[in-house]
């Protein structure tokens, strides 16, 4: 019954299912970095940087993953010649993916995190001032400490949702979970047994992701 | 000009301001010369390039119908994930176990999926055993794949709208001796309903944004599967992507704004219990703090 799986070694189902982890992984960093920049610049007392965070987050936000993603290949990669230092077709993709995931993502990730800003109460900030502490200080150490504990739950639907979101890459041949279950369900003849595993395969990816980030929101959330 | 973290500005400030602004405004200056010599030395800034966009043989052949497309499956979509959403979503508050656990399985396992995954199994699945022909598989496909998806997320929606209505509601109807079901659907859906406008309309975004997956994946000729032959015809791939962006961009801008017009309006309205479920408070809803939620979380708005 599965002795089809065998005939897949480019990429095995195993492989695939790596792939999708470290997309997840390597975006999910680098959209957390990003998005938290993109959130500093959203509350920071220069008007500019207010107004850039505030534009990039509403148009990101509204632009298909599929159109930046396929953009970064057919665009980036194909018109302007960006390969990101890859020398062959498929870290090429690997790394256009990451950075499509990564520029849409943030701007999520970027949401999150403000909502957990505007969580914190103002006396936390007042008093922060008040003992003479500047911007940065006061967001570094008063102000971002307490709104990452805060936002644990909405980020962990954010890592989900990224999660779910790199199967997108398939679109431009990264061999992960969906561009491999495509090349199955095509091929094999066992078209629900294919279902279910990848839908199994993801559903052990997401739930204890879940259930492990739920319970650290409870366990880490300020409490009021 | 003061927010939670710094007080009006200043004259140190003030001039701190100032120079970061400077130096900000130099860095995007920089950006955009970047990107506009890279646009001019690959020539994708010729008036050749641009010019179909001005013409409507490029509009009425390619970009309308594929924007039609994308419109009709998410719409379809939508229509046909309601209703079923509802029934989910009000099967996870039943009284009886057997009713609520199954529900809450199916909700949670079709949350957990990639709606790529859902449509390349759809797909296949209407090739193999229906007769669906050729032509008409890709919507098809597309259509199932987010109905299955999103009608888990709106059963969701549809039960974070029930939880959010005042307990005072539902027992007022069982005082004056309504039952379950009367109550359910003569009092507190109606209510909820209104409710979940505001977070129904965000899902909208969503799907519209998910339907561009069927046209790369599965071939159906929406907006930007329509972009790839209107590209190959006149050979302007950036041009024809800055085009497709700000359409999708124009598009789930007027939805998000409605929604957040609606939830105000309805904020502000007398009428009703005065609950309103906008998009974030479900996606804050979603996580495994809900009782019942087995974790598969996933914000319904990414």
């Amino acid at each position: 019954m599965f002795d089809f799986l065998s005939d897949y070694n480019d990429p095995s189902l195993l492989g695939a299912f790596w792939m999708t982890v470290k997309l997840t992984a390597v975006s999910g960093l680098g959209s957390l970095i990003w998005g938290t920049l993109l959130a500093a610049m959203r509350v920071s007392p220069v008007p500019l940087m207010r107004g850039f965070g505030t534009a990039y987050v509403n148009i990101v936000r509204n632009i298909p993953l599929t159109v930046i993603i396929i953009f970064t290949s057919l665009g980036l990669a194909d018109v302007f010649g960006v390969t990101l230092g890859a020398s062959d077709f498929k870290v090429q993709g690997f790394r256009l993916a990451i950075l499509g995931l990564v520029g849409y993502t943030a701007a999520f990730v970027c949401e999150a995190i403000r909502s957990g800003i505007n969580t914190v109460p103002m006396g936390q900030a007042e008093a922060a001032r008040a003992i003479g502490l500047t911007f940065s200080q006061t967001l570094r150490l008063i102000i971002l400490p307490q709104a990452f504990r805060s936002v644990i739950g909405p980020l962990a639907n954010v890592l989900i949702a990224l999660t779910k979101n790199t199967t997108v890459a398939a679109a431009i041949g990264v061999a992960e979970a969906a561009y491999l279950m495509k090349a199955m369900i095509e091929n094999e003849a066992q078209t629900l047994l294919i279902g279910a595993i990848f839908a199994f395969g993801f559903v052990v990816l997401t739930l204890p992701t879940g259930l492990f980030l739920g319970w650290l929101s409870k366990r880490l959330a300020v409490k009021r | 000009m003061s927010s939670v973290l710094y007080d009006a500005p200043g004259p140190r400030a003030k001039r701190r301001n100032v120079v970061l602004s400077v130096v900000f405004v130099a860095l995007l200056a920089l950006l955009v010369w970047f990107v506009w010599d890279a646009m001019d030395g690959k020539g994708q800034l010729e008036w050749a390039l641009w010019k179909p966009f001005t013409e409507s043989n490029a509009w009425s052949t390619y970009l309308l119908p594929g924007l039609a497309n994308t419109l009709k499956a998410a719409a379809l979509a939508m229509v046909i994930a309601l209703p079923l959403g509802a029934v989910f979503g009000i099967s996870r508050l039943s009284d009886h176990l057997s009713v609520r656990l199954p529900a809450a399985w199916v909700v949670e396992f079709f949350r957990a999926i990639p709606v790529l995954l859902l449509m390349l199994f759809a797909n296949e699945f209407y090739d193999r055993w229906t007769n669906v022909t050729t032509e008409q598989r890709p919507i098809y496909a597309v259509v199932t794949g987010l109905v299955l998806y999103n009608a888990s997320v709106l059963a969701e929606i549809v039960r974070a709208g029930i939880l959010a209505l005042p307990k005072g509601q539902s027992e007022a109807a069982m005082a004056i001796g309504l039952r379950k079901n009367q109550t359910m659907r003569t009092i507190l859906l109606p209510q909820a309903v209104t409710a979940m406008l505001p977070a129904i309309v965000s899902q909208l975004v969503v799907i519209v944004k998910d339907t561009a997956l069927g046209g790369v994946m599965i071939g159906f000729t929406e907006l930007l599967n329509a972009r790839g032959t209107l590209a190959a015809n006149y050979g302007n791939p950036i041009p024809s992507f800055v085009i497709v962006a700000i359409i999708y961009i124009i598009l789930n801008f007027i939805l998000t704004s409605f929604a957040s017009w609606l939830e105000q309006r309805l904020r502000r309205s007398k009428k009703g219990t005065g609950a309103v479920l906008s998009a974030d408070e479900v996606e804050e809803l979603n996580p495994a703090a809900v009782q019942g939620s087995f974790g598969t979380g996933a914000g319904g708005t990414i």
